[in-house]
């Protein structure tokens, strides 16, 4: 044990020596990690805009914008001042915000990204990574985040169950369980889970055709 | 008087004699959490290593600097920085075990194995011993959790390590808290018997 005693004057200077080492060495942990922890990121989301839309040629990334809308009942998606992450983090409380990540494929087909969610899940939020074409339909959904129970609510992840949204539209396709009354297959116990994915796949439908005409409006707005 | 300790002593007890799950039943809280799979058992258990040794040779090193009244805040702080590096630099190199592992990372600093090994052992012992021992009794624990979730994952998934072994469904109870408990005590039961038995 210790040689020291534990004066008044020893106990301090230990304490401000060790806390004052460990500040220093994490600080550079932190410099040193900084950059391929932001860069797993990009490419966590890359990874997940890739797999809904397919192979692209321009940058989604960049050219990402944001709709949202108030929560509450009749509220309708429109279009968001674009705000950079740091304010995005900050978001109202009353807001539902979505990004959009426009992806352009080598065949010119138009696929939008659409990251939504639910906070209905099991244990929390679902983050999810809608694709749509042009015509409002589902080319593939991915699971970006959740909280699920491991192999029970996180089957919401399966390709069994996320096949039967493949190529619906809103239009179409009631996209509620069928306890629900809706057409969506839900996994045996967990509907909750199967409930939230349905509700994040809705809003990123709702989002996509309550703000298309919007957009229209405004193209041909400056072409004027 | 103190008894003799030997390097080969110090590095296997760890294993099975003083197992920190299965025999001192220390930081059961990760253990139960993250054992859902091998894989997850392997990654925590791995990072606890990491911690316990890294934690071990520095208070080793400063153990005849730090009085005694404040070597707990001393040792807690210097085993919360090396649980920080670990979370830093999973978050970037590993981010889908990271994601995976989640809170349980940060949650090691509150790990009691890590703190009792820095006051029950590094604190009294050089610097080679301590090394040993973060190395046996990290060994050992991530022995313990990779046991522990590849049954888990084996009853309640039929996989292990993620390949398939059969392709039905498993026993989602396995998966489940409750599983945890099931099979954690059905081996210290075993091991228990196995001892009287020698």
């Amino acid at each position: 044990m210790s040689t020291r005693k534990s004066s008044f004057f020893n106990m301090v200077s230990t304490l401000v020596l060790v806390t004052g080492g460990a500040a220093l060495a994490l600080g550079f942990v932190y410099q040193w990690t900084k950059e391929p922890i932001a860069q797993a990121k990009i490419e966590k989301q890359m990874r997940a805009i890739r797999s809904v839309t397919g192979e692209y040629t321009n940058d989604p990334l960049s050219e990402a914008y944001q709709v949202a809308r108030d929560k509450g009942e009749g509220q309708r998606f429109r279009h968001k001042e674009p705000t950079n992450e740091e304010q995005a983090k900050g978001e109202k409380k009353s807001e539902e915000v979505l990004t959009f990540y426009p992806a352009k494929l080598t065949n010119d087909q138009q696929i939008t990204a659409i990251s939504a969610y639910s906070d209905n899940g099991y244990s929390g939020r679902i983050e999810l990574m809608v694709g749509i074409d042009e015509n409002g339909a589902v080319r593939n959904i991915e699971v970006v985040s959740h909280l699920e129970t491991p192999g029970l609510g996180s089957k919401i992840k399966d390709q069994d169950f996320i096949e039967q949204f493949i190529g619906k539209t809103a239009d179409d396709f009631d996209m509620r369980v069928t306890n629900d009354g809706g057409e969506v297959d839900g996994i045996s116990g967990a509907t909750i889970s199967s409930r939230a994915f349905c509700e994040a796949v809705q809003q990123a439908l709702d989002a996509f055709n309550e703000t298309k005409d919007e957009k229209r409006n405004n193209l041909s707005g400056n072409l004027n | 008087m103190k008894k003799e300790i030997t390097y080969r002593e110090t590095l296997t007890k760890g294993f099975l004699k003083e197992n920190p799950v299965f025999v001192l039943l220390l930081g059961l809280c990760p253990v139960l959490g993250v054992t859902t799979s091998a894989i997850n058992g392997l990654g925590m258990g791995l990072a606890t290593l990491f911690v316990l040794f890294m934690s071990n040779v520095v208070i080793s090193l400063i153990r005849n600097f730090i009085p005694a009244q404040v070597r707990i805040p001393s040792f807690i702080v210097i085993i919360a920085s090396f649980v920080t590096v670990v979370d830093l630099v999973m978050a970037g190199y590993t981010p889908a075990l990271h994601e995976q592992l989640g809170i349980f990372i940060p949650l090691i600093v509150v790990n009691c194995i890590v703190l009792g090994r820095a006051e029950a052992f590094a604190s009294k012992h050089s610097l080679l011993f301590s090394m040993i021992d973060g190395v046996g009794m990290g060994v050992g624990f991530t022995f313990a959790l990779v046991l522990l979730g590849g049954i888990r994952e084996i009853l309640g998934n039929l996989s292990l390590f993620g390949l398939k072994i059969l392709d039905t469904d498993g026993m989602i109870l396995f998966i489940l808290a409750p599983g945890a408990f099931i099979v954690l005590g059905l081996i210290i039961g075993f091991l228990n018997w196995r001892k009287k038995e020698v």
